[in-house]
């Protein structure tokens, strides 16, 4: 079944039976049964129901609240206000470190955006609740918002998760200024809810000083330390289960203001407590990706070679935190240019304090960055799959440090060779279907880091024979219970199902962050040296027992497959698992294992996956509709664990992608700062229909740095350079470029009436 | 208020003591049948799909006390033991879900739009068809597909029975 040669200088992986194979979901009977347990499904005994009251101002301060109104309502039992709110051991406006965000948890009277929580209301039903939370009808102190990018803006020094906010190599002024040509073109993104079909939630039960916590995370050990930190206890009395995430994308990372306002209820009532956004509450204290203009300079020499890149962004934050959108950093490594300069400045408005949202920096910087060099490959006259590989980077730009790996070229054009990009006509508005619609065709390309956080596992060989494998990880969707339960049973040289795998729950071996599309390359490359670690103290107890056919072997070498280990040299002389268990007297053995980047390797590589995305869209010359007809992608992202797995993540990225392009955007209201359309009808997303034939296509990458499993992120790659794809697609259709986005009929219209 | 619902096949006394009840609330926070799904609860996603008399509703848009005799099927009541629904299998082997969140929803809606006689195998339809149920992750080629697959099998399936 596996494939380990245990060395004495270390076991080695190669393909084996499990990695590489396209399984369906081990979790796919309960997903489809209804027997996956998400954090609302849990109904303890006793259980009672909270409901937020949201602000429907977006600056100001509550002036009053009905708090008696509220109470008298049938089935009430507490109402939480900032009056008595119970004290918490830290200050929710504390930044012990980056990445932990100041939140709402009923501390002052004081409105900082609209949707914040201004109370919560617990009763016995839901529906009690909900009436309770509708009773407050709270009067406001109002004062004038902003909520668009007009305000004073400053040098953002730190961007996206702490990345320096300015980067330079070359002479990026000098390099504009000599080049034959120049483009220079603003680009508008809008604000991005994340929108996961399942709500935030929790179900909160505390016992004494203990506490036990059903809510979705993608990093249960920091929603553990927030707990911990805003309670006063001891990590070890928090048991946070989350075995299932319905969809997180970035916005259940850390722990938002409501989930810790249900474990403040449930302590307040000392009863188990269950509170459930609203989706209308999505759209403020859980973060969202904020809106963006990004200016795009390209020098080029005649014959189109890039000379000079700039990508400067504008980005809105909160008025009371930190995160700027990471946009311009989508430049720093995917074309060559002498000199190119990535800069960031903010400005501050009256909203939910942004945060991680699937390619954070890399989708909204992606999007302009395509079509800016769409853009440019026009003005020079060339094919943009050609202009694109006029400027590819064969080293990071930058620093000019080697990639660890890269087939973007093979991205190209096997991805070309899919679409049928070839004799696309390079003038615009050439192409008709047989409707009589206007067809475009563009292309773009996906880039998207390979990194890794730090994470934990434990395996463990049985008494039978069978495995065992741990770390905390969730599935979100991902397929993480199936791509890691593959890399566990082939580290343990076991056939998946004699491997138990056991994920979701904050008592394992800490997984990591499940973000940044490096949850299996940390998660994975844990419990690959876990059963490494497990098979090689076996094989000491197998080697060392003068009773055993392996004893002596330690000099030449033993191979861990199908529970068994043998002789390197001679396969046919071994023994089970089982049998070197068993006369050891052991009930089991076990093995531990950790994730986390090699600082030489990081510091010796650029590490990217990489990928082409090619468009078709047809726009009816009439009303302006928009459709994408084709989307074919090619993906690079060194070895892929579970083909099947793998093409659902870039046909999601690809579905986020187009939405991106023609269909996101929070619309403000200027004068009040609310969100019009905080709702899933009017906040737009793609529905089936919306989602024309998808093709992915994995392009083979041997990444012999990038981590032990030569494994790179999928999970967000799909959305970058399919913005762009669509985008230029649309200019090729029409002949017009629509520089904001959505794109959208109103704006194709306008312009074709202009004439 | 005293109702009588059939849920999946068993006849049920219901007593509700509040009148604001909807049937997703019924179904997942008084009968603990927790596989329909909350994702909006204003009928615009499509998560709380169940079939009420055989065909496909919103049940976080109908209140539970209008439903006196009727026949409610959720997800629970699809498997027949631990042999999955043509459609549940469909959705597996398709890879047509992935936080699963949605995917009740889009299940119980799959075989309503089968039993509609609907689905045909044109993508298009489908695709138009199913459009009432979002999945965020983007899982919709899968979806389409498992839903062509499943509709062929089950006709093909009630063919062999008629035979």
């Amino acid at each position: 079944m596996s494939d380990i040669a245990s060395l004495q200088t270390g076991a080695r992986l190669r393909q084996g039976s499990n990695i590489g194979q396209p399984m369906t979901r081990r979790d796919g009977v309960l997903k489809v049964t209804g027997r996956a347990t998400y954090a609302a499904d849990n109904n303890p005994e006793g259980l009672l129901h909270a409901v937020v009251a949201a602000a429907t101002i977006a600056r100001g301060r509550v002036s009053r609240l009905d708090v008696a109104a509220a109470k008298a309502h049938p089935g009430v039992v507490a109402v939480i206000t900032p009056e008595n709110r119970p004290q918490l051991a830290a200050d929710p406006d504390d930044k012990p470190n980056p990445l932990a965000f100041r939140l709402d948890l009923l501390q002052s009277d004081a409105v900082r955006y609209a949707g914040q929580p201004v109370a919560v209301v617990i009763a016995t039903s839901l529906e009690a609740a909900s009436e309770g939370a509708a009773l407050l009808a709270p009067q406001y102190e109002v004062e004038a918002p902003r909520v668009d990018l007009g305000g004073e803006s400053f040098e953002a020094k730190i961007v996206g998760p702490g990345f320096p906010g300015r980067a330079e190599s070359g002479d990026f002024d000098a390099e504009y200024a000599a080049c034959d040509q120049t483009l220079e073109a603003t680009y508008e993104t809008p604000a991005q809810y994340h929108n996961a079909m399942e709500p935030h939630a929790i179900v909160a039960r505390w016992d004494g000083d203990r506490i036990e916590i059903d809510t979705p995370t993608q990093a249960p050990a920091i929603a553990l330390g927030t707990v911990a930190r805003f309670f006063g206890i001891a990590p070890e009395n928090i048991l946070i289960r989350s075995p299932f995430l319905g969809g997180g994308f970035g916005s259940k990372g850390m722990l938002a203001g409501p989930q810790v306002l249900g474990v403040m209820a449930a302590k307040m009532v000392g009863a188990p407590v269950k509170l459930v956004l609203s989706r209308p509450q999505m759209y403020g204290p859980v973060g969202h990706r904020a809106q963006t203009r990004q200016t795009l300079r390209l020098g080029m020499a005649a014959d189109g070679r890039m000379t000079a890149i700039a990508h400067h962004t504008l980005a809105a934050t909160s008025r009371f935190d930190d995160f700027v959108e990471p946009a311009s950093n989508a430049s720093h490594a995917l074309y060559a240019a002498k000199a190119i300069r990535a800069t960031h400045d903010a400005t501050r408005i009256d909203v939910g304090t942004p945060r991680f949202m699937r390619a954070p920096g890399e989708a909204p910087g992606s999007a302009a960055l395509e079509c800016a060099i769409d853009e440019a490959a026009f003005a020079a006259g060339i094919d943009p799959l050609d202009f694109r590989l006029r400027n590819y980077a064969e080293v990071e730009p930058m620093h000019g440090k080697p990639f660890s790996s890269k087939a973007l070229r093979e991205c190209y054009l096997q991805g070309a060779e899919r679409f049928g990009w070839a004799g696309r006509p390079l003038e615009p508005q050439k192409l008709r279907d047989e409707k009589g619609r206007l067809v475009g065709r563009g292309v773009g390309t996906a880039q998207f880091p390979a990194i890794m956080f730090e994470g934990k596992a434990r395996a463990v060989i049985r008494a039978d024979g069978g495995g065992l494998a741990e770390t905390s990880a969730e599935d979100m969707g991902q397929g993480a219970w199936t791509a890691l339960h593959q890399i566990a049973a082939d580290s343990l040289g076991l056939a998946i199902d004699a491997v138990e795998f056991r994920a979701g729950s904050s008592d394992l071996p800490d997984a990591g962050i499940a973000g940044g599309s490096g949850h299996t390359a940390t998660a994975g490359t844990a419990l690959y040296r876990a059963g490494e670690d497990a098979i090689a103290r076996l094989t000491a107890l197998a080697v060392g027992d003068r009773r055993s056919p392996l004893f002596g072997a330690g000099n030449v070498g033993v191979v861990a497959r199908d529970g068994r280990l043998s002789r390197q040299d001679d396969e046919s002389r071994g023994e089970s698992y089982a049998a070197i268990l068993a006369r050891a007297g052991l009930s089991e053995i076990e093995g531990s294992g950790r994730g986390v980047a090699d600082p030489a390797t990081e510091e010796a590589y650029a590490k990217y996956a990489h990928g082409a995305v090619f468009a078709e869209v047809a726009v009816d010359p009439d009303l302006c509709q928009i459709r994408v007809t084709r989307l074919t992608g090619a993906f690079a992202a060194g070895r892929i664990i579970n083909p099947r797995l793998v093409e659902s993540q870039y046909y999601g990225g690809m579905v986020w992608g187009l939405s991106f392009a023609l269909h996101e955007e929070a619309v403000h209201d200027r004068r009040s700062g609310r969100i019009m359309n905080a709702n899933l009808a009017e906040y737009h997303v793609p529905v089936n229909a919306d989602v024309p034939s998808l093709e992915a296509i994995l392009v083979e990458e041997d990444d012999p740095h990038v981590n032990p499993l030569g494994v790179k992120g999928v999970g967000e790659i799909g959305i970058t350079g399919t913005v762009g794809a669509i985008a230029n697609a649309v200019f090729h259709a029409t002949g017009i470029r629509v520089r904001r986005f959505p794109i959208l009929p109103a704006d194709l219209l306008r312009e074709m009436a202009r004439g | 208020m005293n109702l009588s619902l059939t849920v999946n096949g068993e006849p049920r006394q219901i007593v509700l003591d509040d009148p604001r009840v909807t049937l997703l609330d019924l179904l997942r926070e008084r009968m603990h049948l927790t596989g329909s799904k909350k994702g909006c609860d204003r009928g615009q996603c499509g998560a709380c799909t169940v079939l009420v008399d055989g065909r496909r509703v919103n049940s976080c848009l109908t209140l539970a006390v209008s439903l006196d005799g009727a026949s409610v099927t959720t997800i629970e009541g699809l498997a027949d033991g631990d042999r999955l629904h043509p459609v549940q299998q469909a959705f597996i082997d398709h890879d047509g879900f992935q936080c699963g969140f949605c995917t009740p929803g889009q299940i119980m809606s799959a075989v309503g739009l089968i039993l509609e006689g609907e689905a045909g195998d044109d993508p298009e339809r489908v695709r138009e068809a199913m459009s009432g149920n979002i999945c965020r992750c983007g899982a919709y080629k899968g979806i389409t597909e498992a839903v062509i697959d499943a509709a062929a099998k089950i006709a093909s399936d009630k063919q062999r029975d008629a035979a």
